[in-house]
């Protein structure tokens, strides 16, 4: 399925977080969003899982516009990995995930236990299924988190810092299990060599605006680095696979 | 599941059975039973029977019928509201209601106030006060955003300082002593003064509030994860949050207009049916209700009787016996507040 942002502006409470966005996640591609902290990256994202609602511009999936959809249709075509993760109340793994089948109509209670034992055996978290969920480690959360996202069935998967809390080894994994999906994937990232390995397509957003936008080699290029994240960056190959990495420290003082 | 709401409510109906025969003056079993049987089928009863029938169908039976709602009431709104406010020490008078109440009752016991109600001065007066604190916290605590959890408790709490000054107000100028205990009596909640008249309206109030928040009992899980989380899975927390409010206004409005503000129902009863079955609220709204009314016919019975002909608030009877029973379930462990 097709994500279409077209020329979407997000205020709240009077300031304008972002405006006239223009993004085309195409029917199965991952495409990256990164950017400096409070550039506006999340406002976006959440406008997609409609915890907020444009002030301007139209998100189209497939060319239907989002927002005119009654919420829990569109909740299952697309679904989320909102950043924040609190719950007051100790909910078990299963019941976690079984949130995920909320949106869906004519399910019985057979076939949504046998889709969230899948989404759970996917994110490899099936072993905590009877655990509570405040007693988890961050990067377990954020499995349970992954596995609630799809067992909502989705064909559009909108992810805020899905390795957030990961150690590397299941930074690695979320990203290429969230990849061999076959989903329409939009992830906000923080990692720029994650975002460069991972998405078929990154967008630079800064300052409430995209600033750039291609593949991942075209747009990380050192000037623009230099002038959106205020680092200096060294692109080197990765001497075992080739792979264009880069190292970065801070941009020298200016005179 | 099925099984424990089952047996739950058996044991509910043994216990309003057992409420019935129970009190200070001693009935026979086989006469309470007779009795009940004549009250509904309309049979007559010998006359030197009346005064006892009058205590069994016209006392008692309102009175228990009365207790077992109100607590069912009280358990159900304390989930809806812990849920909506995303708040475990939150319970139906965190809103606001039941000081509000209080307001209304008191100006009846206290200063005449509505005498053309007869009756139903008492109840409709504390009824249409908890409405007016509740519309005014909802008007205080409304922002942009919609109603957010922390204005809401905020704004509850702080109304609810001011209700209290005036009720207080209240009773220090009012010059009759027993009127003073009797606005004390109803501000710690009293089953006492149940009637028939009062049982269908409350029965049909909090029966329909439960099922509306049992249809709903899904979106509150997403609700208690986080309004992102909840608006990612299709359910607005801005509309349901407003629908739980109207909904738990209406159910805490009638419970404390019949019963006064019985405390702790609303607080543990929820607690102690998630440590017993689990957070999903499809669970904890089947149970809590039938726990509540088990609990609050039981301490109404002990209030009865531990110091017959005189009476103790019952809301006294739910915090001695429920707090020991909290701590102990509590301490077991494996239950977290909010990860804490």
């Amino acid at each position: 399925m097709r994500l279409d942002i077209d020329d979407v502006t997000v205020e709240a409470a009077g300031t304008r977080l972002v405006e006239h966005i223009r993004l085309t996640v195409d029917d199965g591609a991952f495409v990256g969003l990164v950017g400096p902290n409070g550039s506006g990256k999340s406002t976006l994202l959440r406008s997609l899982y409609r915890a907020l609602r444009p002030a301007g511009g139209t998100v189209r999936l497939d060319g239907e516009d989002l927002h005119a959809m009654e919420p829990r249709a569109a909740a299952r075509v697309l679904a989320a990995l909102p950043q924040e993760s609190s719950a007051e109340f100790d909910f078990t793994v299963a019941e976690v995930v079984a949130m995920g089948r909320l949106p869906h109509r004519d399910r019985t209670a057979a076939s949504d236990r046998e889709i969230c034992a899948r989404a759970m055996e996917r994110t490899g978290v099936h072993h905590l299924a009877g655990r509570g969920f405040l007693g988890l480690s961050g990067g377990e959360k954020q499995r349970v988190l992954l596995a609630r996202a799809l067992a909502q069935q989705p064909r559009v998967l909108v992810l805020d810092e899905p390795t957030n809390h990961l150690d590397i080894a299941h930074q690695l994994d979320v990203l290429s299990l969230v990849r061999a999906g076959g989903l329409t994937v939009l992830a906000a990232l923080h990692d720029l060599n994650l975002a460069a390995a991972h998405c078929d397509v990154l967008y630079v957003i800064a300052g409430g605006r995209i600033v750039a936008s291609g593949p991942p080699h075209d747009v990380l290029r050192p000037p623009l680095l230099a002038e959106v994240f205020g680092v200096r960056a060294h692109p080197v190959r990765h001497p075992g696979t080739g792979a264009v990495q880069l190292l970065f420290d801070l941009l020298p003082p200016t005179t | 599941m099925l099984p424990l709401s089952l047996a739950l409510g058996l044991l509910l109906l043994l216990s309003l059975a057992c409420g019935v025969g129970l009190g200070a003056t001693g009935i026979g079993r086989a006469d309470v039973l007779r009795f009940l049987w004549a009250g509904l089928t309309g049979a007559t009863v010998h006359e030197r029977d009346v005064a006892a029938y009058t205590i069994v169908w016209e006392i008692r039976l309102p009175r228990v019928l009365l207790g077992a709602v109100v607590g069912a009431g009280l358990a159900a709104v304390g989930v809806a509201v812990q849920a909506m406010v995303r708040n475990a020490l939150a319970d139906p008078f965190v809103l606001g209601v039941s000081s509000g109440a209080a307001v209304g009752a008191n100006a009846v016991i206290l200063l005449g106030a509505f005498a053309g109600l007869g009756v139903w001065a008492l109840s409709a007066s504390a009824f249409a006060s908890a409405l007016a604190a509740m519309a005014l916290v909802y008007a205080v605590a409304r922002s942009p955003r919609g109603l957010t959890p922390l204005r809401l408790i905020l704004t509850g709490t702080a109304l609810a300082y001011g209700f209290e000054a005036v009720t207080t107000v209240m009773v220090f100028g009012a010059a009759r002593g027993e009127a003073a205990r009797s606005a004390m009596m109803w501000l710690l909640g009293s089953l006492g003064g149940a009637t028939w008249a009062q049982v269908p309206l409350a029965a049909v109030t909090v029966a329909a509030g439960w099922a509306w928040l049992r249809r709903r009992a899904e979106a509150l899980n997403a609700l208690a994860m986080g309004d992102e989380t909840s608006a990612a899975l299709g359910v607005r927390p801005a509309s349901l949050r407003r629908e739980l409010f109207l909904v738990t206004a209406a159910v805490t409005g009638t419970v404390v207009a019949v019963s006064g503000a019985i405390g702790f129902v609303g607080l543990m009863v929820p607690h102690v049916v998630r440590m017993l079955v689990g957070a999903d609220h499809r669970r904890v709204l089947t149970v809590a209700p039938l726990a509540g009314a088990l609990l609050l016919v039981w301490a109404d019975v002990v209030s009865r009787l531990l110091f017959a002909p005189a009476e103790l608030p019952v809301g006294v009877i739910t915090a001695v016996v429920g707090v020991p029973a909290f701590l102990l379930l509590m301490r077991r462990g494996g239950y977290a507040f909010g990860g804490r």
